[in-house]
């Protein structure tokens, strides 16, 4: 970790909230996307030269669009509430990243074109003109929000600032300005099929090779196989799940539970990415693109369930998205989506969560665990936001803050949840959300993961936690680069599966072979 | 002009105005598609808990009560007065008054104060808590002054200088069926349905819009159902051209 270029700010043991500093985090800006990324998802390269007049019609045009966005410009009382709970705030005290201020950013513009109180009072209602500073501010500010939703738990109204973000976003894009980090992806997603580019050899390569190495851990002939036709699962995971640390171990994990009941599976290498950032940037085109390579891939394979891995906003899509984006789900109109129907077990018409993968073979009974193999880990869970604010699991509401939990209970001894105001639905986002995982913003995601870490520290004191448990690929790749800053080693972080593979008990056939 | 004829003009003008323009808003509201499912979860699953969710929310300020206990406090406060306050002034409308208007009127007498002390907390809060401070806009400031000052001139009017109730409702009464009364030239009165009728004209170009829109939140208002139903706005349903992977 290099010497960082800000002050990290200090874990004290109890939450607090900051002044208002204005300004404070102004000069954190992303790189801007290039031409060709840009072009690549659809969008101009570089401010167009009506900027104002395309802002303003894509403004209108969204209003139009999304119930959402004109309902959440109205209603705001600015009455407080959310003003206290961003983490980008409270790790920074920027008074433009509390909720309100990040919606007035556009409210303000808004007001001025499209309301009678703005167009002809506009200082008494705070209405502005949109300048190219102001687009240049909604540029820095609309990219130090995660989307994690976290403050339309507390609206009044249920405003939610994700909604705005997008719309912001989608906005800068439509004039020129995009952001190099979620653009480039989403352009690979587009091409290649992962967020990473990784080709389909290099994967099939890369699976190979950890075949060999649970083999060699575990003595159990655990398969990794990829676009295996006629399987039962098709397995979508976020693609750090083949490359990165500790990502990868949760992949191992996620194998090791097919192995032990012997289920039949798939990974694709057309749908090899879970992860859909299209969300990300308030694009429903291409969103929708990259949802519908899953369901072209679950049409080829010709799969009877599809199973999505630990991943948060891959989740939501998958869960509340997909069959609203491509019909994967029940009631799906077009030729595609009826005979995906057709194809899919009638038991799991819409995707499922690998943990309520995992959590239903548990109930039944299928998998066998040592417990005590986790006995080093004092564990923590996380509540991934997206996740915990934005989908659900199993049929009942709040399930996705009970199974997760479940599933860990069922493999390890020692867990410990955080400070309750800090999980569940009240979950702090780990600071990487939302296209914000840029080395370019490491100073916003260090400071947003204050929160968090100050809860996390807390366990760490009070219970010796060492272990923080995680359903989401972003949050393990922000917190694995972030916990150090706080003083705790990277190999604290990991994900929920890798706890399941490190208890599942395995046949070791060469045991069996040597009793022969 | 008589002050009679001059304040008819300005309550139909204002009556006019908020029907018309809340109705436009909210027009407006319901026939903006969403086009994705986003209740904030975890959420109901059904529509009656949606009813439930909302009934919550409205009468309770559930999320608020979350959020911060002070803003809930006056907040609610401030709401529930207003709401006795109106109902009390139901009197001045029907003939004769119904039966539990007549059972609301001295709740609705003390809850005036209430809702004035309420609005003084939210309004202090404006000054004292440097985030609201910053958020604060010169009519965030204005409308809680025109709160309290229809709050302080119906206080006025009631407890300290009567006006011609009598009078006044002939007043009104008269106006809903087209028949001027004359109206008491009093000027604690006069102010008093000034601030009222500015508060009606106002109502659907300003942030009022919350409590029409919150019916229409989609995080609040959405059930949690998207593996039971495909949820598919026109819009989006354009976008489907019916190949694989288009």
């Amino acid at each position: 970790m290099a010497a960082p270029q800000f002050e990290v700010p200090k874990l004290t043991g109890y939450a607090e909230t900051p002044a208002v500093k204005e300004g404070a985090s102004a000069h954190i800006k992303s790189f801007p996307a290039s031409e060709s990324v840009q072009a690549a998802i659809g969008f101009p390269g570089g401010l167009v030269e009506d900027w104002h007049d395309k802002a303003i019609a894509k403004m209108g045009d969204l209003l139009n669009r999304y119930r959402s966005l004109r309902v959440f410009m109205d209603a705001c009382v600015h009455c407080g509430a959310c003003t206290d709970k961003c983490h980008y705030f409270l790790g920074t005290g920027d008074p433009k990243n509390m909720p309100v201020a990040r919606q007035d950013l556009m409210r303000q513009v808004y007001r001025r074109h499209f309301t009678f109180a703005g167009k002809y009072f506009p200082a008494l209602v705070g209405a502005k003109d949109l300048t190219e500073d102001l687009l240049q501010e909604w540029y820095t500010y609309y990219y130090q929000c995660s989307e994690c939703r976290r403050c339309s738990v507390f609206c009044p109204y249920g405003i939610d600032t994700a909604e705005v973000t997008m719309a912001g976003r989608e906005i800068l894009d439509t004039v020129g300005i995009g952001q190099k980090y979620t653009n480039e992806i989403m352009g690979k997603l587009h091409k290649i099929g992962n967020n990473l580019g990784l080709p389909g050899p290099a994967l099939a390569n890369t699976l190979e090779g950890l075949e060999e190495d649970i083999l060699d851990a575990t003595g159990a002939p655990v398969k990794l196989p990829i676009d295996v036709k006629g399987a039962e699962i098709l397995l979508v995971t976020p693609s750090a799940d083949f490359f990165s640390e500790p990502h990868v171990e949760s992949l191992v994990g996620y194998a090791k539970v097919f192995h032990a009941t012997g289920a039949s599976w798939t990974l694709s290498s057309k749908a090899s990415e879970a992860g859909n950032f299209g969300m990300f940037i308030g694009s429903y085109e291409n969103m929708r693109r990259a949802a519908l390579r899953i369901r072209e891939a679950a049409l080829e394979l010709g799969v009877k369930r599809i199973v999505v891995g630990e991943c948060g906003h891959a989740w939501r899509v998958a869960y509340s998205f997909w069959n609203t984006l491509t019909g994967v789900g029940a009631g799906g109109a077009d030729p595609f989506s009826i005979e995906l129907q057709k194809q899919l077990d009638s038991r799991y018409p819409a995707p499922q969560h690998i943990c309520e993968y995992t959590y239903d073979l548990i109930q039944q009974g299928k998998l066998n665990f040592d417990k005590s193999l986790n006995d080093h880990r004092v564990i923590t869970f996380h509540d991934s936001c997206n996740v915990a604010r934005g989908a659900r699991m199993s049929d009942m509401p709040g399930g996705q803050f009970v199974i997760p939990r479940e599933v860990i209970k069922a493999v390890a001894n020692n867990f410990h949840d955080m400070a309750e105001e800090t999980i569940g639905e009240s979950t702090f986002c780990c600071g990487g959300g939302g296209g914000i995982l840029s080395d370019d913003l490491m100073e916003i995601r260090v400071k947003g993961a204050l929160p968090r870490m100050e809860a996390f520290n807390n366990v760490v004191q009070e219970h010796k936690v060492n272990f923080l448990a995680l359903i989401c690929a972003i949050c393990k790749a922000q917190f694995t680069k972030v916990v150090p800053y706080y003083g705790f080693d990277m190999s604290m972080v990991g994900g929920v599966h890798q706890l399941v593979s490190t208890a599942i008990l395995l046949v070791d056939e060469r045991e069996n072979e040597n009793q022969e | 002009m008589s002050l009679t004829v001059l304040y008819a003009i300005v309550f139909y003008a204002a009556t006019a105005i908020l029907i018309g323009g809340l109705a436009y808003k909210i027009s407006s509201y319901a026939r903006t598609p969403a086009p994705l499912k986003i209740p904030t979860t975890p959420a109901p699953t059904t529509m009656g808990g949606v009813v439930l969710r909302m009934a919550r929310e409205v009468a309770l300020f559930e999320s608020l009560f979350k959020s911060n206990k002070w803003i809930w406090l006056l907040g609610w406060l401030f709401h529930v007065s207003l709401l006795l306050v109106a109902l009390r002034h139901l009197r001045y409308f029907t003939e004769p008054v119904w039966f539990w208007v007549v059972w609301a009127q001295p709740f609705g007498m003390y809850a005036g104060f209430a809702m004035v002390a309420g609005l003084g907390g939210l309004w202090a809060r404006r000054f004292l808590v440097d985030r609201v401070r910053y958020i604060s806009t010169p009519s965030d400031h204005l409308i809680l002054a025109l709160l309290i000052g229809i709050g302080m001139t119906g206080l006025g009017m009631k407890f300290v200088a009567h006006t011609d109730v009598v009078a006044v409702k002939a007043f009104f009464l008269g106006l809903m069926v087209f028949d001027l009364q004359p109206l008491p030239a009093d000027p604690v009165l006069l102010l008093h349905l000034s601030l009222v009728a500015l508060l009606m004209t106002i109502f659907p170009i300003s942030k009022l819009l919350h409590a029409p829109g919150i019916f229409f939140s989609p995080t609040r208002n959405q059930a949690d159902n998207p593996r039971e139903r495909r949820h598919l706005s026109p819009w989006a349903a354009k976008l489907e051209t019916g190949s694989k992977a288009e």
